[in-house]
């Protein structure tokens, strides 16, 4: 039982910076890509004068696992649970959005009921995105009461949407053509329960932080970026809106039921880091006014449309009849068959434009996909905010982009 | 139809009856499609019309540039580029054909910021040259990475470790 040492020569850093020391009196430092304050991995290369941070060179892509490369050898019903592990923090989102481009290429209208359903549960998605996001920030900055709150309320909505979807993170709950079930008995009368708690819970985080010298210290005029220079980095999302510029998706080309509700879209003013936290707190008191006009007005009905191009048959049929077996058999082996062509769907998801352009040669499987991922992008100008702040505040900034892994390298 | 669309399309001439107009490279506009206008272009009249449309009609926002890997035909990759137009808020899509021995497009890094990363990536993926991109390093990949993953005869099975497979170790014998 000796624990011999295997001695291996380490492994190179596999990035090489774009960028030596400038100045005599200036050092290039390595964070990440594994460390604490990444929450993901992400590789900040930063040449430091003393504390102050002249340059940075992000890298990202540790967790590419192949996601596009993987869609064209699946079909297109087989991809709703990797599109789940884009964005894992709203996972509802990336599968309504995925679903949608695919239904509107074949020409699909979903059902009144799934529509309203869709949108009240990307809302809810949303809601636990930012949950995390603004948890994840206030812990970085010592913050746990905060955090701890605020984990609370999102834990009850994973625990909830485990009982609508059977996952507490990967749902997989999409389908083309509708969704994967109707909800249970009860749930509406829970998520009321929820949303109290919601509001009990972020009252007290408003309570805490808001007015916190030491918050606004840390969080007032630091990683500022304009409009101009957002959009010309191709920032979306909470981050765009944070500048002042109210671009939303919901709004702007309205899709799903966000045409039919009244919501307003928050921005910041400075673009700060500040106004990132404070436009992901009204986003969210937003979210719960739309998800209690879309309870209200929950058509009843079927959830899914009646096209035998890419919904299941019933389980009676197919053991009973011929037809519908070979139906089955069909969607099963050989994929829906979606009509040829290309189309570019994008939802507002919580961190940005979340775009699916796929492309079909009209057959089971789809010829390419590809997602523009709003952490991709945003990792792409991220520099601009770090540039000419302090080392620490790479912290702040950073947990206030919410990059999330699993969309950003895909 | 957004009136932008009528706007673009007759200025780039795809209805003129006397065929273009002078000093602009050829832009077919092939309709509407899904709410996106769609035109395809020459590599060479890509970063002229891209300044036309961000300049002229307002698309600031660079969405995303991507490639279709089109195996078997003369010009092996379309690139493709979606725009928007924050304040119209109507998207375009432009394409260009490149040869798999020349697969070479001008960057837009000069246009817009987000394209630096995005081309980044489908140099990695594709292969794709941009040219006047000073950092082409791989973003998704590694260095030292061997072909493109996303072109389709890349076998989706190849593996390419940086760190050698151990061989299986019982957790018995230590």
């Amino acid at each position: 039982m000796s624990a011999e040492l295997i001695s291996r020569p380490p492994i190179p850093n596999p990035v090489h910076p774009v960028f030596t020391p400038s100045r005599d009196d200036t050092v290039v430092v390595n964070i990440g890509p594994s460390h604490p304050a990444t929450h993901g991995t992400v590789q900040v290369i930063a040449e430091l004068d003393g504390e102050k941070v002249l340059r940075t060179d992000v890298h990202c892509g540790y967790l590419h696992r192949g996601f596009e490369k993987e869609c064209e050898d699946h079909t297109w019903h087989n991809l709703i649970p990797y599109v789940d592990r884009l964005n894992y923090c709203s996972a509802l989102i990336n599968n309504f959005a995925y679903c949608d481009a695919v239904e509107q290429l074949m020409g699909i209208t979903i059902t009144p009921r799934t529509r309203y359903l869709r949108t009240l549960l990307a809302e809810y998605s949303r809601l636990a995105d930012h949950l995390t996001c603004v948890a994840a920030q206030l812990m970085e900055l010592g913050a746990m009461t905060a955090f701890l709150y605020l984990v609370t309320v999102r834990d009850q909505m994973y625990e909830h949407l485990a009982a609508l979807t059977g996952a507490r993170v990967t749902y997989s709950y999409g389908r083309i053509g509708g969704l994967a079930a109707d909800v249970p008995d009860g749930w509406f009368t829970r998520l009321e329960v929820i949303l109290k708690a919601y509001e009990d819970y972020v009252a007290r985080v408003h309570g805490l932080v808001d007015r916190n010298r030491i918050f606004i210290d840390r969080m007032r005029h630091v990683g500022t970026i304009s409009t101009a220079e957002a959009i010309h980095w191709g920032f979306t999302g909470p981050i765009l809106r944070s500048t002042g510029a109210p671009r939303d998706l919901r709004k702007d080309t309205p899709y799903l039921a966000y045409g039919e509700l009244d919501f307003e879209v928050p921005v910041g003013l400075y673009g700060d880091n500040y106004d990132r936290y404070y436009v992901r707190m009204r986003e969210m008191d937003e979210s719960v006014y739309m998800m209690r006009q879309l309870i209200a007005l929950m058509p009843d009905g079927p959830i899914m449309v009646d096209d035998r191009r890419c919904v299941f048959p019933d389980k009676a049929l197919v053991y009973t009849e011929i037809e519908s077996l070979i139906n089955h058999f069909k969607l099963v082996m050989e994929g829906p068959v979606v009509p040829a062509g290309d189309i570019y769907v994008a939802h507002e998801g919580a961190n940005g434009e979340l775009g699916f352009y796929i492309v079909s040669t009209g057959e089971g499987v789809p010829h390419k996909v590809h997602v523009r991922s709003p952490s991709f992008v945003h990792m792409g100008g991220v520099h601009r905010m770090l540039d000419g702040g302090q080392l620490a505040d790479i912290v702040t900034t950073f947990g206030s982009v919410n990059m999330i892994g699993g969309e950003c390298d895909r | 139809m957004a009136p932008i669309f009528d706007a673009i399309q007759a200025a780039f001439g795809a209805s003129h009856p006397d065929g273009q107009p002078a000093g602009t490279p050829p832009v077919h506009c092939l309709g509407v499609s899904h709410g996106v206008l769609v035109l395809a272009l020459e590599p060479d009249g890509l970063y002229a019309t891209v300044q036309r449309l961000r300049d002229d009609f307002g698309f600031d926002l660079f969405l995303d540039v991507t490639a279709v890997d089109w195996p078997g035909q003369p010009l092996r990759f379309e690139v493709v580029y979606h725009l928007m137009a924050t304040s119209h808020k109507v998207r375009v899509r432009l394409k260009t054909r490149v040869p798999e021995a020349e697969p070479i497009v001008d960057s837009l890094i000069g246009l817009y910021g987000a394209a630096g990363y995005q081309e980044r990536e489908c140099h990695d993926m594709y292969g794709i040259v941009f040219r006047g991109n000073p950092d082409l390093r791989p973003i998704l990949l590694y260095e030292g990475f061997v072909g493109h993953p996303l072109r389709k005869d890349y076998p989706k099975q190849q593996e390419q470790p940086l760190v050698p497979y151990r061989p299986p170790q019982s957790a018995l014998v230590r």
